[in-house]
């Protein structure tokens, strides 16, 4: 009796190996680096000094160039980071567990980007840096949790044991994703609702909310930047003294 | 431009101070990261180079 079973595609397995995730990696870094840095010059100029002024809140709107892109990503790196570890523990490929410990840190960074610069523009807009809304309580208990899946990152010595504890508190905590995204639905809150979404027509002109896609693009690059470069320091450090890492060009110093 | 002046854009009327400590901020905090995550790679592979002069 014939049996067919469903496989994996060959690079998802390729991704797995240190070698390969180490070279592609190294290839891509450039190409992110250079992305980001013009995608978030062009958007943050283009929101700062051209776009038109928001008629209700004035410049302060311009916040929103660097608010917006830090919120999503917020989101973004920690569901990823529990895809990340969900791919680890199922399939138990090592570098999953790296490239999930690699977005702790730039997640807990743009968190924190959200947090202060949405503090900072409360005031002009609301006239308080802090109130206990639905969507900056949940932003903030997200913060938190970055800072426990770091936590328990760090305090476990053996690297597998604490990918797998991180993986299941990353897979957990994404509870408060959607609890972040229709907070501003699901109760009265002060914040407004999304300024930005995929499957609708922005209800901005294209001279606001273009820069707002640039500066979002370039956030994800340095995303991507951050966790290649962080996931290699990874890579380097378990597989140094292994065959392939002692031959490879960055060690032996051949071009 | 959508300011008259550098004083315009600088000031924003009224706004500048919020608008530019959220850009500085923004930049700042992804600039800390970029480079601490280049600075803990740098020193991961000069520790797998002088693995690889141990081995030799």
């Amino acid at each position: 009796m014939s049996q067919s079973t469903w496989r994996m595609p060959r690079w998802f397995h390729q991704m797995g190996s240190p070698k390969w995730f180490y070279d592609i990696a190294g290839s891509l870094q450039p190409w992110f680096a250079v992305a980001a840095a013009v995608l978030l010059i062009w958007g943050s100029v283009w929101g700062l000094a051209f776009a038109p002024a928001d008629y209700q809140q004035g410049n302060s709107f311009r916040i929103m160039y660097v608010h917006v892109p830090a919120a999503i990503l917020s989101q973004s790196i920690f569901l990823t980071m529990a895809l990340a570890g969900a791919v680890g523990l199922i399939w138990k490929i090592k570098v999953a567990f790296m490239v999930a410990r690699s977005c702790i840190a730039i997640g807990a960074t743009f968190t924190l980007i959200a947090l202060l610069t949405g503090a900072i523009w409360g005031k002009p807009t609301w006239g308080a840096y802090w109130v206990w809304d639905a969507r900056l309580t949940s932003t903030l208990v997200l913060l938190f949790l970055y800072a426990g899946v770091m936590a328990l990152n760090q305090a476990i010595s053996e690297r597998q044991v604490a990918g797998k504890a991180t993986a299941i508190l990353a897979i957990v905590g994404t509870i408060n994703i959607p609890i972040i995204k229709y907070s501003v639905e699901w109760w009265n809150t002060l914040h407004q609702t999304s300024s930005f979404t995929l499957t609708a027509k922005p209800s901005m002109p294209a001279d606001m909310y273009l820069p707002l896609l640039l500066t979002v693009l370039g956030s994800y690059c340095v995303f991507a930047l951050v966790v290649l470069v962080r996931t290699r320091a990874q890579i380097l450090h378990t597989q140094s003294g292994t065959t392939w890492l002692i031959k490879h060009r960055d060690i032996t110093g051949a071009t | 431009m959508y300011f008259e002046s550098v004083n315009g854009l600088l000031n924003m009327a009224g706004h500048g101070p919020y608008v530019w400590s959220c850009y500085g901020l923004f930049f700042a905090l992804i600039g800390i990261n970029v480079w601490h995550a280049r600075s803990q790679k740098m020193k991961a592979l000069k520790r797998a180079q002088a693995m690889a002069r141990r081995n030799q």
